[in-house]
């Protein structure tokens, strides 16, 4: 995207949204919006009506745990819920994300009724990370296997889950049993300092 | 006894074990009579949580499963993959590379094209289309072996750029039980050039090979009574659904992020987009076939702009690319950077980035947060068959149970990526 069109996308929303955002930013590819959990449902319905954005498309929404974050800008709030959109009318895009008060159950309304789209991306969201869409018509578990316990994208959860399934011959179906493998890391997770390996640093 | 039978909806199964499921859809149809009531798609069944294990992999290692996303157009997948990490380091791929990138998107989308329209025809009934769109990508199939090694899973671009350089030879048929002499020799005769000069054979044969498609199915009756009229969506509905690529398309929106959000070299390339009128299946058919010459026409510009302007494919930046082979064994700087690259891989600074491609199968996407560590800290994929295939609810309510199979045709689901 251009400046110039980066720059009237930027003041367009800065000044429709005024103090319901908590912050506005302009990045490369469009504009990223921070709002509280209260007025997320507001400001997406905004965002879609309103003459001089349009945002008619949602394209994606999706859960992030940012329990483990070690960046600088960790948000006090553990879950995110983050959605990107698109204008296709005057052909640009917006990035919104909410953080859900209660780390414990976090909840934020539902944005189906303004983005239909909205539907199963937020079925996904509650099925990995546990958010809950207040609103949603048909909040059902929808990647994981049928029975299944806990959400496997949080942070807390291990990659190699806590249950296994194989073929019992004995009782001739199929059983579930604790995992037998050992969690193993390959290459250690490093965060390093910046202009690390450069001639006289580090 | 009453003299009215008691008349209930009837539900069944359809998958996630029928032929014409495309893969390992559950669909939980409730019937009255023949005509669906509600369509329940339960997914999941090849859930791999990739986000998850891109999460304990480095960033250089989970470009082989983007591959595994959508498995018919696994270059486009890469390229999206790649592009995030390119804008979270703010580097450029040369130009040379950027046109060995979108040469080979739009291989990938006459491979992902040429699936679609020959399963969706033998699913309703057209059994000979799939022999002939086949025999074309294995042409192709031969491209992605000669650029990578691999006839699908490629890995071929990288962040920075693309692996390696276009080869000078393509690989050959070999003498078999099955295959004698004179039959390789034929086979052979379009490899014995570069791979350049095999695709430029390619692409002149196949506007003719279209052209066969057409005949075999644009006029044919039974083609069109299984699809005009079938799955029906008008434009601000199927904008309203989250609809993109050839599906919102086919309903008439003249949406191409190749045209409207140009990336790599696309905006010095000419090529139009086709849109439909009705929004059925019939138009997205035609969509995707006139797609495919529109591809051709990609393909030719770039192999003339290749064929005369050599140059570097990857980045240069030693942090993100490795050197060669030759300066790696004779220079202790660049063996140092080798070794930090793959035992380490690249240092992603903090942040986060949206970037999408206009896939075959409509926009694919990658948000990506990083908060500089040698791993993504989430990854999420965009798949466009999740945004389509939750939509096959609303889409196939008051069709006939025949029609869900030309449905799940021309959404052109693949489970890779819905599932992911």
């Amino acid at each position: 995207m251009n400046n110039a069109k980066g720059e009237r996308l930027f003041r367009a929303v800065a000044e429709l949204l005024g103090d319901k955002a908590l912050t506005v930013t302009a990045k490369a590819s469009g504009c990223a919006v921070d709002v509280a959990a209260g007025r997320y449902r507001d400001v997406a319905a905004l965002l879609r009506d309103h003459p001089s954005l349009r945002f008619e498309q949602l394209i994606e929404l999706c859960g992030v745990d940012y329990s483990a974050y070690s960046g600088a800008a960790r948000p006090e709030r553990r879950y995110g819920v983050v959605v990107q959109l698109l204008s296709i009318v005057h052909n640009w895009r917006l990035q919104l994300r909410c953080f859900p008060d209660d780390d414990e159950f976090p909840v934020v309304d539902s944005l189906v009724e303004v983005w239909p789209a909205a539907n199963w991306f937020e079925r996904e969201a509650f099925d990995l990370f546990g958010i809950v869409f207040d609103g949603h018509p048909d909040l059902r578990r929808i990647l994981t296997d049928y029975g299944f316990v806990g959400h496997p994208f949080r942070k807390d959860f291990p990659v190699s889950g806590y249950v296994e399934m194989r073929y019992d011959p004995e009782q001739g179906r199929v059983v579930y049993q604790p995992v037998t493998i050992e969690p193993r890391e390959i290459t250690p997770r490093i965060v390093r300092e910046p202009n690390y390996g450069d001639v006289g640093v580090g | 006894m009453s003299a009215l039978a008691e008349i209930r909806n009837y539900t069944l199964n359809f998958g996630p074990q029928h032929p014409s499921a495309h893969g390992v859809l559950r669909l939980v149809l409730e019937l009255d009579g023949e005509v669906v009531v509600r369509a329940d798609p339960h997914i999941g069944l090849l859930h791999r949580a990739t986000e998850k294990l891109a999460e304990t992999r480095t960033w250089l290692q989970s470009v082989p499963y983007m591959d595994r996303l959508d498995y018919v157009s696994m270059m486009c997948n890469e390229h999206a993959y790649c592009l995030a990490i390119e804008r979270l380091l703010g580097i450029d791929v040369p130009l040379r590379g950027q046109y060995i990138r979108v040469m080979f998107d739009e291989v990938t989308r006459i491979l992902n094209h040429l699936l679609n329209i020959g399963t969706h025809a033998l699913d309703i009934g057209a059994m000979t289309m799939v022999l002939y769109t086949f025999r074309e990508r294995e042409d192709l199939m031969d491209c992605y072996e000669a650029v990578s090694g691999a006839r699908m899973h490629a890995a071929y671009y990288r962040p920075g750029g693309v692996y390696r350089d276009l080869p000078d030879r393509m690989p050959q048929y070999q003498e078999s039980p099955y295959k004698n002499a004179s039959t390789v020799r034929k086979l052979n005769e379009a490899r014995q050039g570069s791979l350049l000069d095999f695709l430029d054979d390619f692409t002149q044969r196949f506007p003719r090979y279209i052209d066969e498609y057409e005949t075999l199915l644009t006029e044919n009756r039974i083609w069109k009574q299984r699809t005009v009229g079938v799955g029906v969506i008008d434009p601000d509905r199927a904008m309203a659904l989250g609809f993109t690529g050839p599906m919102l398309r086919g309903s008439g929106v003249a949406w191409d992020l190749r045209k409207k959000q140009p990336y790599e070299v696309y905006d010095q390339i000419e090529f139009d987009i086709p849109v439909g009128v009705n929004g059925d299946c019939y138009d997205r058919y035609l969509v995707r076939m006139e797609e495919m010459r529109q591809s051709n026409r990609i393909v030719r510009q770039c192999i003339d702009w290749l064929r005369l302007n050599p140059g570097p494919v990857i980045t240069g930046n030693h942090k993100v690319a490795p050197p060669s082979r030759q300066t790696m064994k004779a220079n202790m700087e660049e063996l140092i950077h080798h070794f930090k690259l793959f035992t380490e891989g690249i240092h992603v600074p903090e942040g986060e980035c949206y970037a999408a491609v206009e896939h075959p199968k409509g926009e694919f996407g990658i948000y990506a947060v990083s908060d500089g560590a040698n791993k993504p800290y989430r990854l999420k994929i965009r798949a466009p068959g999740f945004a389509h295939l939750a939509a096959m609810d609303e889409m196939a309510r008051g069709h006939m149970i025949s029609d869900v199979v030309a449905l799940i045709g021309t959404m052109d689901v693949v489970f890779g990526e819905i599932d992911r």
